[in-house]
């Protein structure tokens, strides 16, 4: 069974400047968890706090029940792959897939068995006697990943990996990345900064800020469903609307949004009327509509896509708003200067309060320990 | 890689004591006692000026001073002005030949300084062979090599390499299309050069002319064989040493003291005036080197060829004077191999002192500059940073001045090594380690930190993966930083002549002497035994680390 990580009340400074504090999470076993968050939040630090490469200044790690504080890198027994892939420059394919095994007691065969049999797993046997300096860079990430998983560890850490990458490759190994981990079924800790890797790769995603985690969950609850401004701003783009609580309909809340149009959500906290709440709409979530169900806007700038058109909508308060439509879904293309109505998808929308930037849905939480 | 609160004891923890306690023997404890020394005085007083008044008011010791100083600024100077033409031309015009330039300008950088003083006697000198000529067949009778002139002459094409090592390094770094930033705003020829390129490696050409300084200042050799009288302070103090009156090692010290500032003076000014001047610059288009035609084109091929052929000569001429024959200090008729034979007689015993203390040094240099490196690079802390400060110290003290002090301090117990093999090791080890580690840290900078953490996350600890994996990895710097160790070490005289006795003299101290008594044809053998030992660790270099450049 695969090893569950605990992470408890862990502290880390660096002279008076706190890069983590007071972090808790569980990641279970076998599950890849990826820490997401832009640069200096803390996400790579607490991956090299699991792996040993930072110290815990407070708090403790475990693997299991297994606090692990203590006990120094080389005896940790997890795998790891680099942003830099750090490949050793003087050894073959061969050899630095085989390094790992080389000091665990293996017998010759068994330690050829098993680098062989995962150099066909990451396909690379056509490489084996190759260096690393005649390698291209997906494929120093395919020896990377096979020379940390070879060893079957514990735990698998990985540091962007990817971020070296060229956008195709990038995609092709992140699919690699996934099968494989799902495979051996080893718990795995990612670390990225890149929202759509992060989302595509995980089974749950903690967003970090400040040293601190905003929200734990599945790729679509942190997207469709955000606990706070930031992790809806950080995690795709959302449209910033104020609106004004005018009361209840049944159940739901009547909003009224600073361009004039008025919705009802359901599933919302309970809220004073006239309170002054902030309304998040994802470009994809706008609906072209007629005068008497929109709100009138004028077409600011027109991007056509392919797949999708993209347009920038200016309803007279605040910034042009951002609109996406699916090409196929579009009955026609309106040019700039054009007046449009839209509504939004009152399911899809997320409503948060105007000091703590928090949500307003009914059931959302953060799932911070 | 092993993390606790607190003071981590580890392998390199213990790597770092070890190097605190070599470098504060050997170095520190040495460097303090000569500053003791220089305040105490021959009638028991402890603390007293006594030594500076004593110098600063003869004018025998203070025109030694201005000597050092002023023959050493004149060759700083020169210096500046041969080289940098000579690193601009190469790296902006097509010399043909240019491969066998460099070597031969390496070469000549790389061979021991006295060599040059006693190739010029051998051709200029009273008895030279030139001077002859000019006698007996032009009835012309020419200016003495001896003085001022000579040592500025044997400095400057000792020492102009250095210039043209350090620039062409830097104008190799200037990128082309600032040059051609420059032409498009209108500036050409001798413009551009002094509006852009030349302020560009302004700050190099310092660094240079601050190594050919401390070269030039620390230098015993030649001034002492061609300068006849004109006492520099090297020599001024090696005299004082020997002779028989006692109080001497503390005027000794006194001196080495003064010339010590003057040194850390001159350091210190260049670190502070290029601290404050650096640039940084992309690296786009590396400059190519263009065919100039007609006049210019002749003018520089003469430039270039004139300046290798005359620092080129003294070598060529001490390996033609190594076959001619001789008899004592009478040179015979005809060509042989008599030098040769009389050599490994004589003097086979200086022969196998010079490989077998440079082996036994570069064992030590390889081993501890390897481990030091890696303190310095990948273990930032208050040790390492004192590792740094010791590793310019080889660079202030002058050879004299450090084999002076390793005399004074290991004379007695519990460290009466003086007389020994092992002080003479100690001083090499001491003085050349510079180049291994700063040659082998150079590499390390180079290498990501995560190449140790990839292994330790394999399971390996510290020590392991410093020796399967980090110390790989430096091998390439450790080679050529140990190749420049051997040849300085092999071309070692100043401090040697400190510390040799009469079995543990090396080559450079016998050829010293043979030049000192007029055995030149012996002194021409041992020399050019020497130089095809120098030129074959060059090809060793060139062939190991595949580069066609030396980083000093």
């Amino acid at each position: 069974m695969a090893v569950s990580i605990h992470v408890k009340n862990v502290m880390k400074k660096y002279d008076d400047n706190i890069v983590i504090r007071n972090l808790s999470v569980d990641i279970e076993g076998g599950e890849l968890f990826t820490l997401l968050g832009p640069s200096g939040c803390g996400k790579t630090t607490l991956l090299r706090m699991i792996a040993g490469f930072n110290t815990i200044d407070e708090g403790t790690i475990a693997f299991d029940d297994k606090i692990i504080n203590n006990i120094p890198v080389h005896k940790r027994n997890f795998g790891m792959v680099f942003q830099n892939y750090a490949i050793f420059p003087h050894m073959t394919v061969y050899r630095n897939i085989e390094y790992g095994l080389k000091n665990k007691g293996l017998s010759k065969e068994e330690i050829k068995k098993r680098v062989e049999e995962i150099m066909d797993v990451v396909q690379i046997t056509p490489y084996r006697d190759r260096y690393p300096d005649k390698l291209t860079g997906g494929q120093q990430q395919r020896v990377a990943l096979a020379r940390a998983i070879v060893v079957r560890p514990q735990v698998l850490l990985m540091d962007e990996p990817l971020s070296n990458l060229d956008a195709k490759l990038r995609i092709e190994m992140r699919e690699v990345i996934r099968q494989i981990q799902k495979k051996i079924g080893i718990t795995t800790v990612y670390v990225t900064h890149d929202q759509e890797e992060a989302l595509a790769i995980s089974d749950r995603i903690a967003v970090m800020n400040h040293g601190e985690i905003q929200q734990v969950d599945v790729p679509e609850r942190i997207y469709l469903r955000p606990y706070n401004t930031f992790v809806a701003d950080f995690i795709g783009q959302s449209n910033h609307f104020t609106g004004t609580v005018m009361g209840k309909n049944r159940n739901a809340a009547v909003i009224r949004l600073q361009t004039g149009l008025t919705i009802e959500v359901e599933n919302v906290k309970p809220l004073p009327k006239d309170e002054e709440i902030l309304v998040y709409v994802r470009p994809e979530e706008f609906i072209f509509t007629d005068e008497e169900h929109g709100m009138k806007g004028t077409v600011v700038v027109k991007r056509f896509l392919g797949k999708y058109i993209n347009y920038f909508i200016d309803f007279g308060a605040g910034d042009p708003v951002e609109v996406i439509t699916d090409t196929s879904r579009a009955e026609r293309i309106y040019e700039p200067g054009e007046t449009v109505f839209l509504t939004v998808n009152v399911n899809r929308i997320n409503l948060f309060s105007k000091d703590a930037k928090i949500t307003l849905i009914e059931g959302v939480t953060s799932n911070v320990l | 890689m092993y993390y606790k609160k607190g003071i981590r004891f580890d392998l390199w923890t213990f790597v770092g004591l070890i190097s605190v306690l070599f470098f504060g023997i050997f170095l520190v404890i040495p460097v303090a006692r000569m500053i003791i020394y220089a305040f105490h005085t021959a009638d028991g007083a402890v603390f007293a000026i006594d030594n500076f008044i004593k110098f600063f008011s003869r004018a025998y010791y203070t025109n030694a001073l201005k000597n050092s100083v002023w023959i050493v600024l004149c060759s700083t100077v020169l210096v500046i002005i041969i080289g940098v033409p000579l690193a601009y031309i190469t790296t902006n015009f097509k010399i043909h030949g240019k491969k066998l330039v460099d070597i031969l300008i390496i070469i000549s950088m790389l061979s021991p300084p006295f060599l040059g003083a006693y190739s010029w006697i051998l051709m200029l000198g009273r008895n030279g062979d030139i001077t002859a000529f000019f006698k007996n067949y032009l009835g012309i009778t020419l200016p003495g090599i001896y003085g001022p002139g000579g040592i500025l002459l044997v400095f400057v094409l000792k020492l102009y390499p250095y210039i043209y090592m350090y620039t062409k390094g830097a104008l190799k770094k200037v990128d082309a299309s600032l040059g051609e930033a420059a032409e498009s705003l209108g500036y050409h020829g001798i413009r551009k050069l002094l509006g852009v390129s030349l302020p560009l490696v302004l700050p190099t050409i310092l660094a240079g002319g601050t190594i050919v300084f401390l070269r030039a200042f620390a230098d015993y050799g030649t001034p002492r064989l061609i300068g006849e009288g004109y006492a520099t302070l090297p020599v001024l103090i090696y005299q004082e040493w020997v002779s028989e009156t006692g109080d001497n090692a503390y005027f000794a010290s006194a001196v080495a003291l003064i010339m010590m500032l003057v040194a850390a003076a001159v350091f210190l000014l260049q670190k502070w005036i290029t601290g404050r001047k650096n640039f940084t610059m992309n690296m786009l288009n590396p400059p190519k080197p263009k065919e100039l035609k007609g006049i210019g084109n002749v003018f520089a091929h003469a430039y270039v060829y004139l300046v290798v052929f005359l620092s080129t000569l003294p070598q060529l001429y001490i390996i033609l004077v190594s076959f001619r024959n001789a008899k004592g200090v009478v040179w015979t008729e005809g060509y042989g191999i008599g030098n040769y034979i009389n050599v490994f007689k004589k003097s086979m015993n200086s022969i196998i002192n010079t490989y077998s203390y440079a082996i036994a040094a570069l064992v030590v240099i390889v081993i501890l500059g390897t481990l030091f490196a890696y303190l310095t690079v990948r273990r930032r802390n208050l040790l390492s940073r004192v590792m740094d400060i010791f590793i310019m110290f080889p660079y202030v003290i002058p050879g004299t001045i450090f084999g002076l002090i390793l005399l004074m301090s290991f004379n007695k117990k519990p460290l009466a090594i003086s007389g020994t093999a092992v002080i003479i090791i100690v001083s090499y080890v001491i003085r050349r380690m510079p180049y291994t580690i700063r040659s082998s840290a150079a590499i390390l900078r180079q290498i990501s930190p995560s190449i140790d953490e990839a292994s330790a996350s394999l399971g390996y600890g510290p020590l392991q993966t410093f020796f399967r994996v980090t110390m790989h990895v430096m091998i390439p710097g450790v080679i050529s930083g140990a190749i420049l160790s051997w040849i300085t070490i092999i071309n070692e005289l100043s401090s040697t002549l400190m510390l040799y006795t009469g079995r543990t003299q090396t080559m450079t101290v016998t050829i010293f002497q043979e030049i000192s008594r007029g055995g030149y044809g012996n002194a021409a053998a041992l020399s050019t035994i020497l130089t095809v030992t120098i030129v074959l660790s060059m090809v060793l270099f060139f062939r190991l680390t595949k580069s066609e450049d030396i980083d000093l």
